[in-house]
């Protein structure tokens, strides 16, 4: 039926539902703003002690020398130790403790989702009931109680955060499940032969993965909010340093030298809201709602 | 005459609903006691509206439905029902569904080069090289460019796509393909493009197609013979000239008689059959003839026992009280009478 | 006698990603008072984007009548303002929807959903519109109406929700209905009664009714004229029984024959359905100074691709926007 008069137009690129996120994400100033700064920060706690490689146990000067004094550009804390070198290299625990929370909470959360949503019936009463127990357990109480209990390491810290928070993962995830275990397109990969286990993780997962991420890049946020709270509490580790810990530590001295918590404050407060701004953005480009605009 | 490739018997699927109050337990049956045959290289349509269990009836026999199944459906004389591990894989590769929705039908995340061999992957261990060809050759059966397969469904048109869902029903070579509606979220000149295609890929591969349908002009170009459905039950079973020239059940002839027409003289002809209502509540059916409350010509029996599929003549077999033994419509035989 | 609405040569342009385009691009056309009229065409071919623009319905911020105007009763609807809009709207001119279960507002009755329609554009009572609208269900057959007019939305069949949006469309007698693919998400028996239905209601109120559709066969039973759309652009228009018989565009008589349609004979013998190849041209290439079809048109010709055909009118009163309209 093709007229030869008419070429057939050339076959266009293939566009992976990712790479049209990412076109989305690009043109959302505040996402990439947000983007931005997380970047810097991230490379800051990575490289930064290395450039800066002053020791943030060492006392190094007078306690409580405002910010700018002796060339120690943020001051030092109670302990004469310098500001600065804590906040580089209390960076790396902060981002580590956000991260592999957020981390735990996805595996933990997913895991349980998937199976809730896919196999539905008894599994799902279950799996459900779990989950509803451990979101009425007051969060806070509930992981002060783990790291008393089994000390106040990172690993523990992490878990402990991590425990607390996979709820909303797992809800998020079985919705996802339910609404596309229902599509055709799942129903046309069992007619091909796909085993339950492809079903699960290649070929729902990855459609549910949206929200997920979404999520996931927000837990990371508030894992980072709750790890300076049970610092604040001095739930902590005093061989590390962390954001969290800085104003634990110094919170005594909050009206004598108020910087020595509020420069850590202000740390944690623009990562959040870096992250907040990148998680949002990613809502919105993962949306497909949105993109049909 | 040739010989009967599937077959259902007795075919029955329930869902499990919630009831009221604890330890009860409430069934949906949506497919109730259906038999009907598909011969070997040819068309069955099943046709119904909303709610009559076509598509779940069909879905069953691709092994496809969550519901409770029972009773029998025959590929070449063996129970498909009871299979599981090789021997359903063995099934699957045998018969192979076309869905509804081009929209939906088709994971967004995956090119379509791994959509369509993905049948392939999972049923065979054809050796790679082999697989790609086999894919490349599709490419062309359906009238997609095979430099397209790295593309994603979003980038197609909703014909493409379905071109592509034909594809991947195809890929195992199966005999038996399930047309769950496939054309009816086409627009009209894509509809015709994908109905050619389907009718010359029966031929070209020798197929046999269950195609379900809500469509009876579409049903009538497509099949060699029709299955009515309403409300889980088959009432009619003949024919595609049988079914179209002579329609004994009051409901398909309702139902042709609903169908708008652009054929003047048709216009003319047919008394438009109008039947009043919805259909009932799946959950409360009428005891007798699932119908009765919306059909023009019942009697008191009507009200009391369920007509069996019976024939009445040639292969043309119908479930009503009404249709006596000369094949005749209570409609026909009450228009004559009030005449 | 003056049409009752008029639109003359109307021009709405949509603002996209890639800029703007011409949905509807130069369209005129006529409906008399209690004449029943179609709109057809595949989806993306501007039927909706009309009816909405009578409305003044047009989706904001996103499209807007660039040109031309829309006369109702001699009074130009595209210059009206928001309010005299919202009063014509409800009295004057009222449409009814694809989707009858997102149309209904699932938390009111659906008597509380055609008083309202009543108190606000009539000014009846509370007790007055219910009365009216127990009325109304009855003229839409619904049964019991004393009973279903306290039903929610819910507790109806797609069909029967139908029939309250046709109530509701119908309350305020309005001069045109316009019904967008109204019984598309229905089933055909529950289609014949809609159709049944809006014939009588036609007979007995004599409004003007604009179908869109995309079904020849509801366009033979249901209009005496029929506008073909084709990419914003009117192909063909004239009396349904003509132009079935003898289209003269050659979009029209592929929507015609490539639907498998029931006649009155069936014979053992089928031929292949013809085909339109390809797909309704994106917004991007609407308005281009050509004949949209030309891509998908077998009698394709050097004069289709440089040039948009003009509209020929026949004798007969049809008319065709085609190069070949003659040779057809």
């Amino acid at each position: 039926m093709s007229d030869p008069s008419i070429p057939l137009p050339p076959v266009e690129k293939a566009r992976s539902p990712l790479s049209e996120a990412w076109e989305m994400f690009r043109r959302n100033h505040s996402a990439m703003a947000g983007l931005v700064i997380l970047t810097f920060i991230v490379l800051g706690a990575i490289f930064g002690p290395m450039l800066y490689p002053t020791d943030p146990f060492d006392m190094v000067w007078a306690p409580f020398s405002p910010p700018g004094e002796e060339g120690y550009l943020l001051g030092t804390d109670y302990l004469g130790r310098d500001l600065m070198a804590q906040i580089i290299h209390g960076a790396r625990v902060t981002l580590i403790i956000g991260l592999s929370a957020a981390i735990v909470t996805i595996v933990i959360g997913v895991t349980i989702g998937a199976l809730a949503g896919f196999y539905r019936g008894w599994v799902e009463e279950v799996l459900m009931r779990i989950t509803e127990f451990f979101q009425v357990l007051p969060t806070l109480l509930f992981s002060m109680v783990i790291v008393a209990l089994f000390g106040a390491t990172l690993p523990m810290i992490t878990f402990a955060i991590g425990i607390v928070s996979w709820t909303a993962v797992a809800r998020i995830t079985r919705a996802e499940f339910l609404r596309i275990r229902e599509l055709e397109y799942v129903t046309a990969s069992r007619a091909a032969g796909a085993p339950s286990g492809k079903l699960m993780f290649k070929v729902i997962l990855p459609n549910a993965a949206p929200p997920i991420i979404v999520q996931s890049a927000l837990m990371v946020g508030s894992a980072i909010l709750f790890e300076a709270g049970l610092s604040f509490l001095g739930l902590t580790d005093p061989n590390i340093v962390s954001w969290g810990q800085i104003i634990g530590s110094n919170r005594q001295y909050i009206l004598e030298s108020g910087y020595t918590v509020t420069i850590p404050g202000l740390a944690i407060f623009v990562t959040v809201l870096a992250i907040s701004l990148v998680g949002d953005g990613l809502n919105d480009a993962l949306n497909p709602k949105l993109r049909q605009r | 005459m040739s010989d009967a490739l599937l077959e259902a018997r007795n075919l029955s699927v329930r869902f499990p609903v919630r009831a009221r109050g604890w330890g009860k337990k409430a069934y949906l049956t949506a497919v109730d006691d259906v038999s009907f045959t598909v011969k070997k290289g040819q068309t069955l349509a099943i046709v119904g509206e909303s709610g009559s269990g076509k598509t779940t009836a069909a879905l069953a026999i691709a092994r496809l439905v969550a519901g409770e199944t029972t009773g029998e459906v025959l590929l070449d004389g063996r129970d498909i029902v009871p299979l599981t591990g090789e021997q359903l894989k063995d099934m699957r590769r045998r018969v192979q569904v076309i869905f509804q929705d081009p929209y939906s039908s088709l994971n967004p995340r995956a090119r379509v080069e791994d959509i369509v061999r993905e049948p392939l992957d999972n049923l065979t261990d054809k050796p790679e090289a082999e697989k790609r060809q086999i894919v490349d050759q599709l490419f062309e059966a359906v009238g997609l460019r095979p430099e397209q397969k790295r593309l994603f469904p979003h980038q197609f048109s909703g014909g493409q796509r379905q071109r592509i869902g034909i594809a991947r029903a195809l890929s195992t070579r199966p005999e038996v393909i399930i047309c769950d509606e496939a054309v009816s979220a086409l627009d009209v000149a894509v509809q015709a493009q994908i109905l050619n295609l389907l009718r010359r890929l029966q031929k070209d591969f020798g197929l046999t197609y269950l195609f379900i349908s809500h469509d009876l002009g579409v049903v009538q170009h497509m099949c060699d013979s029709v299955a009515v459905m309403y409300m889980g039950k088959v009432v009619e079973h003949a024919d595609r000239m049988d079914l179209f020239n002579n329609p004994l059940h009051p409901y398909t002839t309702a139902l042709l008689s609903a169908v708008p027409s652009v054929d003047p003289t048709l216009r003319e002809n047919a008394r438009r059959i109008l039947i009043p209502g919805d259909p009932p509540d799946p959950f409360n059916l009428p005891k007798g003839c699932r119908f009765v409350s919306r059909c023009p010509v019942a009697q008191a029996g009507c009200h009391d026992a369920a007509p069996p599929l019976e024939d009445k003549g040639g292969p043309h077999r119908v479930a009503c009280h009404l249709v006596g033994a000369e094949a005749q419509s209570p409609l026909g035989v009450d228009a004559a009478a009030r005449a | 006698m003056a049409p009752l609405l008029k639109v003359e040569n109307l021009r709405i342009e949509l603002t996209t990603r890639a800029g703007k385009a011409p949905v509807i691009d130069d369209l005129s056309l006529e409906l008399n008072a209690g004449e029943s009229i179609s709109f057809v065409g595949e989806s993306g071919c501007g039927k909706s984007m009309t009816a909405l623009a009578i409305m003044g319905l047009l989706p904001e911020g996103v499209g807007r009548v660039t040109g031309g105007r829309i006369l109702f009763d001699g009074e130009d609807l595209t210059k009206a303002s928001d309010s005299r809009l919202r009063q014509i709207r409800g009295n004057e001119i009222s449409m009814i929807f694809q989707e009858p279960m997102t149309s209904l507002n699932p938390v009111y009755t659906v008597g509380e959903q055609i008083a309202e329609v009543l108190r606000a554009h009539q000014g009846l009572s509370r007790t007055a519109a219910h009365g009216m609208a127990v009325e109304l269900l009855d003229a839409v057959r619904i049964p019991n109406p004393k009973g279903r007019v306290n039903d929610y939305p819910f507790q109806m069949s797609g069909g029967q929700r139908q029939r309250v949006m046709i109530a509701i469309a119908l309350a305020c007698k309005p001069k045109i209905l316009i019904a967008d693919e109204p019984t598309t998400a229905l089933d055909v028996t529950v289609q014949a009664q809609i159709f049944d239905l809006l014939r009588d209601l036609r007979r007995q109120t004599g409004t003007s009714i604009i179908m869109i559709t995309h079904d020849m066969g509801a366009v033979a039973e249901m209009a005496e004229r029929m506008i073909v759309m084709y990419a914003g652009r009117k192909a063909e228009e004239g009396p349904v029984a003509q132009v079935i018989e003898r289209a003269r565009h050659p979009y029209t008589s592929g929507l015609i024959s490539c639907v498998p349609h029931i006649m009155a004979e069936i014979t053992e013998e089928r031929h292949e359905l013809t085909e339109i190849p390809g797909i309704v041209p994106g917004l991007a290439e609407f308005g281009q100074d050509l004949c949209l079809f030309a891509s998908r048109c077998p009698r394709r010709t050097e004069r289709c691709v440089s040039k948009r055909p003009p509209e020929v009118p026949f004798p007969n009163a049809q008319s065709s926007a085609c190069w070949h309209a003659e040779e057809m």
